[in-house]
């Protein structure tokens, strides 16, 4: 029971995050969206995990084992994109995607 | 007892994707990044009543836990262009499609939790108890990361250690041998600086415990790891002591150390054991005490080098 009602929450996340993704233009808030994504994904594996109880176990000890792989690998990936927004601020002035940035706010235009 | 499960379970889930949509929403960034850092901690404990105490170990540490010193870090750097960026919002119309489309996918999700898988699931679990002696560890998990799936877990070191370089790549030429960040100066006298002399002693025996405990109870080499990184970010943040140079030859050490050992293991299995990362079954639990206690180190270092970010002091000549 309890694992089809954390299957709903995972359901939950990983739509609140797709719509972060889209909708906020902030690069920082899409990555947090992302994170969500990824726990949503994560935590479906999880409840899997839990319906494969078996030999004793209360859950399937192999997508557990992988989860804890993929939070770890979830990390590096937004260490990264966490670095690259820093380097792109201090060259731009501003993390914004657009394709036609706006000025630098230190600058005069 | 049951209803009371329930009530906790229902609650719990609640709050949690309360949490998660207020972190989506929010106007400030500074709020949304601590609405995420609650969230994972509720997270894991969502994990633990998936009865996943290693997963919840590993959620809190670095789910919640690095990942929102990591995010709080940067968001207070980027709140200078944060206004601007506001502008760039889609217009309601496009966001109501997106909101739709987005419900659309979690319907479907939720239709195929609640209903949609009937019978017997799927699981492993019965062939990892069968081989669970030959592996020397008592605890499944640690088995599947180090033994049955151990390719993952070095393919895994070598995911940290390529963001760690990509992280430093990112450096200006001038800046490269540098440190990260500004020098931390604080009150000599403060709490922070207290806290920084008291805890690590305790959290460096605490994160040394959980990997040695790992090959029988919850535990394991990130979860330890995480904790050995957050004991030396906390002396760094109190300035004790400073971040590290990019050239320093300890340093790289301490990165290699791990990926290296690891990679050595696997082919010594291929002589002697039969193949890459097969290990022989006297030795099964010495080897992967082994691989595990270089890489507590790196896995340390590296978590602590990613949060720390691109070196941005020049160095010194």
């Amino acid at each position: 029971m309890s694992a089809t009602l954390y299957g709903l929450v995972s359901a939950a996340l990983i739509g609140l995050g797709l719509y972060g993704l889209i909708s906020n233009p902030q690069p920082l808030r899409k990555l947090l969206a992302f994170n969500l994504v990824g726990n949503g994904v994560f935590l479906l594996f999880g409840v899997i995990a839990r319906r494969g109880a078996a030999a004793g176990f209360a859950g399937d000890p192999i997508p557990q084992a992988l989860v804890i792989t993929g939070i770890v690998v979830a990390f590096s990936a937004s260490a990264l994109a966490v670095a690259l927004l820093k380097r792109l601020f201090q060259e731009a002035g501003s993390t914004s995607l657009r394709s036609d940035p706006p000025p630098r706010a230190d600058e005069p235009t | 007892m049951n209803e009371l499960a329930l009530a906790f379970d229902v609650g719990l889930a609640a709050t949690a994707v309360a949490l998660a949509w207020f972190s989506v929403v929010a106007r400030s960034t500074f709020a949304a990044i601590v609405a995420f850092v609650a969230y994972g901690l509720l997270l894991s404990l969502v994990w633990m009543r998936l009865s996943a105490p290693d997963v919840a170990l590993t959620e809190a540490a670095i789910g919640s836990g690095l990942t929102g010193v990591l995010l709080l870090s940067v968001g207070a750097q980027l709140r200078p262009g944060e206004a601007a960026l506001d502008l760039e919002r889609p217009g309601a119309i496009l966001r109501s499609v997106a909101a739709l489309a987005c419900c659309a996918v979690a319907a479907l999700l939720a239709l195929w939790v609640w209903g949609g898988v009937t019978g017997p699931a799927p699981t492993l679990a019965p062939q990892a108890l069968a081989e669970l002696e030959r592996t020397g560890v008592e605890n499944p998990i640690t088995a599947v990361l180090m033994a049955y799936r151990a390719t993952d877990t070095m393919l895994e070191k070598i995911v940290l250690l390529l963001a760690t370089i990509g992280v430093w790549s990112l450096t200006p030429d001038l800046k490269w041998g540098g440190r990260s960040g500004p020098r931390q100066t604080v009150d000599p006298d403060g709490v922070l600086v207290f806290l920084a002399r008291a805890l690590p002693p305790v959290g460096v025996v605490i994160g040394v415990y959980i990997l040695w405990v790992s090959s029988e109870k919850p535990g394991g080499a990130f979860q330890g790891g995480t904790i050995l990184a957050a004991m030396w970010l906390l002396v760094m943040l109190a300035g004790l002591m400073d971040a590290p140079g990019t050239r320093r030859r300890r340093v790289t050490l301490a990165l290699l150390a791990g990926p290296i050992v690891f990679v050595a293991v696997g082919f010594a299995g291929c002589f002697i054991a039969d193949a890459f990362l097969a290990y022989p079954v006297d030795y099964a639990k010495a080897l992967i005490l082994l691989i595990e206690f270089p890489m507590l180190l790196s896995i340390a270092v590296m978590l602590g080098l990613l949060v720390l970010g691109t070196p941005q002091r020049s160095a010194p000549r």
